[in-house]
């Protein structure tokens, strides 16, 4: 669970809410951003994901090497499971 | 040589295999360097990328405390579970936590026996299931590091703003600069110098290391999870001791700033105090080691509503699990390793995670010796 899950956004969702929707290899999932409220964070930009939250804003270089790592360590599918389990996704949470 | 028979499957074997030169160059053969990597991330790519055969033989890698299920001592394990055992509770927590055995069994089998107890993924997984099932309690067995802490924090915050009066958390949060004191602290270990995580430091930044590595004289490298990150700082803790430098250097600030994430330390300021002590299965009880919830947030706090003892359970007398978190022993030098004790059947929390030493002993290591390597 140390493996942070690199995600790009790719919608904001209404301001004070706090969240936007990310993609991950593919797979589109609502996560909180309020940890990088400082970040000002636009569409396009990417984000190293854990828990569902958003905890570190990334250049997307480093994202593809997260990527990259994440499949040598064999971990992407828990990577992708791990996203798609957020059960938060359409909730008022 | 074994050293480059692993080179080429890396991304940038040319670096890798340069920096691997450049470590053993540096390196004072008359000297045995002990090198403790923190976090149970960098214990998986050590272990999976093979990293100790392209280091001199006499660099050891210790492997740390920064694996939260292993570090849980098995008391908590089973205050938490008395708690999933009870009428109209709804037991959540990450999937790593399912498989951690207490005294009586493990939460999977608990659930197995009855209980409602979930697998998260996320807290505000859990605090969606208390507003989806309001006529139940739901609890969230909280564990993590500086890295998820933020999280649990936010959580808490938002079930206050939405006052969501059947939600709380259990919380096991820790923290890693105790944890490091207490390594270092402990008479039967020596340890030169530290692979510093990297996620926790990008919530804490580079700055609460310096103490450490001033007062103790132990050089500290934030590291990212590459196999050419973790060499680079490898050969950077061999620089500096050579040097006579004892300092906190950022091998990993792509993602670590020096002052880590302001918004983080925040929330878990508003929600969180430190605890006055804190028992780690393998380094005992620390003081000021752990995070619980503040009296604001008692309403949500597990352990105010449950009236959770103090239960204090040791590990199986066989067991030494204590003894491979503080690196006295390595997990195979463990009579239970392998036999006993595998990833379908752990005796000890080492064993569940793939971040914990023994679970990753066990995949690769023993993987590469079954096929004779
Ligand atoms: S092999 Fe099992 S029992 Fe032995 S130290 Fe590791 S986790 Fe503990």
């Amino acid at each position: 669970m140390c493996l942070a899950i690199p995600g790009q956004i790719v919608e904001m969702l209404d301001g004070d809410r706090h969240y936007a929707v990310v993609n991950v290899c593919g797979v589109r999932r609502k996560i909180n951003i309020d940890l990088l409220k400082n970040e000002h964070l636009l569409l396009g930009d990417w984000v190293l994901i854990h828990v569902g939250f958003a905890m570190s804003k990334i250049s997307e270089e480093q994202a593809n090497e997260q990527l990259n790592l994440l499949s040598m360590l064999n971990e992407s599918d828990e990577a992708i499971e791990e996203v798609q389990g957020y059960q938060f996704d359409n909730e008022k949470v | 040589m074994t050293t480059m028979k692993y080179v080429d499957e890396f991304r940038n074997p040319e670096l890798i295999r340069k920096i691997s030169e450049e470590i053993h160059r540096h390196v004072d053969p008359d000297y045995h360097y002990r090198f403790m990597e923190v976090c149970g991330g960098h214990t998986f790519s050590i272990f999976r990328f093979g990293l100790q055969n392209l280091l001199p033989e006499n660099i050891e890698l210790v492997h740390g405390p920064g694996c939260p299920v292993c570090i849980l001592p098995m008391g908590r394990m089973d205050n938490g579970l008395s708690i999933a055992k009870q009428q109209d509770v709804i037991f959540t927590a990450f999937g790593d936590v399912m498989r951690v055995p207490g005294k009586h069994g493990t939460p999977l089998e608990l659930k197995a026996k009855g209980a409602d107890i979930r697998m998260v993924y996320s807290p505000l997984d859990a605090l969606n299931i208390a507003m989806k099932n309001p006529d139940r309690q739901v609890v969230l067995f909280a564990i993590g590091f500086e890295t998820t802490a933020p999280s649990t924090a936010l959580t808490l915050m938002r079930a206050r703003e939405l006052d969501v009066p059947n939600f709380s958390v259990f919380s096991n949060h820790v923290l890693i600069i105790p944890a490091m004191q207490a390594i270092l602290d402990s008479p039967d270990m020596r340890i030169d110098g530290f692979i510093g995580p990297g996620h926790v430091s990008s919530v804490i930044g580079a700055r609460p290391y310096e103490s450490i590595a001033k007062k103790y004289q132990k050089p500290i490298i934030i590291s990212g999870f590459e196999p050419l990150d973790l060499l680079q700082s490898i050969l950077m803790l061999v620089k500096q001791m050579r040097e006579g430098r004892f300092e906190v250097e950022n091998q990993y600030s792509r993602v670590v700033p020096y002052e880590g994430n302001m918004s983080a330390l925040d929330v878990m300021k508003e929600v969180f105090e430190v605890r006055s002590l804190f028992e780690w299965r393998g380094l005992g009880a620390i003081q000021q080691s752990a995070l619980k919830l503040r009296p604001e947030f008692a309403k949500w706090d597990a352990e105010v509503r449950f009236q959770v003892e103090g239960a204090r359970v040791s590990d199986p007398q066989m067991a030494p699990c204590g003894q491979v978190l503080k690196g006295i022993l390595k997990p195979h030098q463990c009579q239970l390793f392998g036999k006993e004790c595998t990833p379908e059947h752990p005796v000890g929390a080492l064993m569940v995670s793939s971040e914990g030493a023994c679970a990753a002993y066990y995949h690769y290591v023993h993987l590469q010796e079954a096929v004779g390597e």
